[in-house]
């Protein structure tokens, strides 16, 4: 019996590609959950809920001003982790550099994107700009099998990221103390632009409505590709602490965060970043709490997302923190 | 009136039956690979217009099609399998008891396979139909998904990761072109409808046609359930074709060649969609020849992976920029449009 859901668990593992490898072994799990251990899975929480955040806020920034759902998001997240380990490997860069010249890398990458495949489309059907943004996502994805490989490679994380440190007798990654607290200040960073600057007023007046903002002289396309910048900015942050904290890195693996970052917007409440924010966390904490108390649903954790999708969309469409939108006849 | 319904029901009769016999002389001359393909075409033109009627015609943006098309395949695949290679196949876990010892010939299990994709399709949609446009699409690609995972974490109904091998390869040409014509004359027979215009209605404009009396719930529902169905039949005959499933196979990419048929057709146009299924499936094959090794002579270029999908998801952007409304738009070609053709030719003389 053992031996058979041993091959079953390895066989399970080969099938699905996108998920990041597990955040605890099996016979942890089985004991009993002590008050150190959820420490560390609230840790683990705290982490993915970050990474997803920091996604979500790019979806949500993109919806509000455009009405539109950026499928290729999770490809600009896959772009910056990939962009990163290209700098420290190939060109030598120091880590600090490396970061951030990717980091700026991707958000003209994301601007780029805007430019050539949604801004033609302003005027279309909102539904054309979707299939077009599928459209970029399969591009990038296959753009990048072509260019790095479709071989998944390690990431070399710098020492003193992953040595464990013991408080008690919580074992802690420092990594897991990291991702949060970077995350958090570039939280901030985002509400002071979006609520204390200029261009930030101009994405705002924009959410609320696109055209009179354009007859009051706000330079919307300027604005639009700044919002596709910041985005991407974000993704390419969290994609790359998210090979930092997983690490591998593949074509396809900003599949399945882009899509469940996505549920998240939806969850707080599209259109607003602080719900983006609330979604992220709690579907992260969310994830890894119920793989941690219910070991045997772990096979189906990428579902859970989408279970609380339908679900969040039939109670409450409009999420957590979003306004109710209106059919408008 | 009459004499044109009755000149049009002979060509499509002459039609046919020029085909059937083009089918006949393929079976015998053309080589395996070719017929694959032309089986893929069918196929896909199932799926095409299966999808065409729920978005082209309804409206409904849904990005579900490998979802239903995988609980077709695993449905078909479960009643064509003889029990005794079940045995052999579920080498994880037993499969479960009734799934073992099902067994059925060839047309009831597609027809099965149909009937329980659309019953996923009611399920499902009694839920998220009442979204719109954008919310509907990645409602239904998370179900996709779900029933993905569900593949993966059943070992004892899907087999798990390994899927099934070796299903039996009853869809031949005859099979594929047969649904194919099926799905054709019911889409054709239901879009030309009073519930087809219903259905165009409520995708011109829900209020509108909800101030109308249309119960666009309702309509919205059936043709759904009806897509969906057809969708199961695409991907039972799909794995009989292909003779091996797995969850992998049933990708969202899966969906996206669909898609890209119906956008490249043109949304709400049965010709198109035919006409696209053909090109699409064609070029998918073809294209297959950018990631293989080019030799000439002793100089050889090494293929190049992934450039395939490139090339092709390039191309639905150019469709999508430059040519929204696809190869035909919401036309269709019909006998009126081409002896018009040819009488205002005649006419220019």
């Amino acid at each position: 019996m053992t031996d058979r859901s041993c091959l079953r668990s390895e066989l399970k593992l080969t099938g699905e590609e996108n998920l990041p490898p597990p955040l605890f072994c099996e016979s942890e799990a089985k004991q009993p959950m002590s008050m150190s251990m959820f420490v560390q899975h609230l840790f683990n929480a705290v982490t993915l809920g970050s990474l997803y955040a920091l996604i979500a806020i790019g979806y949500t920034m993109v919806y509000g001003i455009l009405r539109l759902i950026n499928f290729a998001h999770g490809e600009i997240f896959m772009l910056g982790a990939y962009f990163v380990f290209w700098g420290v490997t190939l060109l030598h860069l120091p880590w600090f550099l490396a970061v951030i010249v990717a980091i700026a890398v991707t958000s003209l990458a994301g601007i780029m994107v805007d430019r050539v495949a949604y801004r033609p489309l302003r005027e279309a059907p909102r539904i054309s700009a979707l299939i077009s943004s599928i459209g970029v996502s399969f591009f990038l994805q296959n753009l990048a099998i072509v260019v790095f490989s479709a071989i998944p490679r390690a990431v070399q994380r710098p020492e003193w990221l992953v040595k464990i440190i013991v408080v008690g007798k919580v074992r802690i990654l420092p990594l897991t103390l990291v991702v949060p607290v970077l995350s958090f200040f570039l939280m901030m960073g985002l509400l002071y632009i979006v609520y204390r600057t200029k261009p930030g007023l101009g994405m705002r007046a924009i959410s609320k409505d696109i055209e009179t903002s354009r007859l009051m002289g706000v330079p919307v396309n300027r604005i639009v590709a700044l919002t596709f910048g910041i985005g991407s900015a974000l993704a390419a942050a969290s994609g790359i602490m998210w090979a930092l904290r997983y690490p591998q890195l593949q074509p396809v693996m900003g599949v399945i965060p882009g899509l469940k970052a996505f549920i998240a917007a939806v969850f707080g409440g599209i259109g607003s970043i602080q719900g983006a924010v609330l979604g992220g966390m709690i579907l992260g904490i969310m994830e890894i709490m119920i793989v941690a108390f219910l070991p045997a649903l772990a096979g189906y954790r990428d579902a859970f997302a989408f279970v609380l999708l339908i679900i969040i969309l039939l109670v409450r469409p409009s999420g957590l923190m979003g306004e109710k939108l209106e059919d408008k006849v | 009136m009459e004499d044109k319904r009755k000149r049009n029901l002979i060509l499509n009769g002459l039609l046919t039956g020029a085909f059937a016999l083009f089918l006949y002389w393929a079976e015998g001359n053309l080589g395996g690979y070719r017929i694959q393909i032309m089986n893929l075409i069918a196929v896909y033109i199932i799926l095409g217009l299966s999808l065409n009627l729920i978005y082209g015609f309804a409206g409904m943006f849904s990005l579900g099609h490998a979802g239903f098309m995988a609980i077709g395949a695993y449905t078909c695949s479960l009643l064509i399998m003889p029990p005794l290679q079940k045995q052999a196949l579920f080498i994880l876990e037993p499969a479960m008891w009734p799934f073992s010892v099902i067994h059925a010939p060839f047309l009831i299990a597609v027809i099965v396979a149909g009937l329980v994709a659309a019953l996923a399709g009611i399920l499902i949609g009694l839920p998220v139909l009442r979204l719109g446009g954008d919310y509907l699409g990645i409602a239904t690609l998370g179900f996709a998904e779900i029933i993905r995972v569900f593949a993966n974490n059943l070992p004892r109904i899907t087999n798990g990761a390994l899927g099934f091998k070796g299903i039996p390869d009853y869809a031949n040409l005859w099979w594929n072109y047969g649904w194919c014509f099926i799905t054709l004359v019911i889409i054709v027979r239901l879009v030309n409808s009073n519930f087809g215009n219903a259905l165009k209605a409520i995708r011109d404009d829900e209020v509108a046609a909800r101030a109308m009396g249309i119960n666009t719930f309702k309509y919205r529902m059936t043709a759904f359930a009806i897509g969906s169905f057809f969708a199961g039949v695409g991907g039972a005959l799909l794995g009989s074709l292909l003779t091996t499933i797995d969850p992998k196979m049933f990708l969202f990419l899966l969906t996206f060649n669909v898609l890209m048929i119906v956008v490249a057709g043109g949304l709400g146009s049965i010709t198109g969609t035919v006409i696209a299924g053909v090109i699409i499936t064609v070029l998918l094959e073809w294209l297959r020849i950018v990631e293989n090794p080019i030799s000439f002579g002793d100089f050889e270029i090494p293929g190049i992976p992934g450039m395939r999908m490139v090339v092709f998801s390039l191309a639905l952007l150019f469709i999508i920029l430059f040519r929204r409304q696809g190869i035909m738009g919401r036309k269709e070609i019909t006998w009126d449009t081409i002896f018009g053709f040819f009488r205002k030719r005649g006419a220019e003389k």
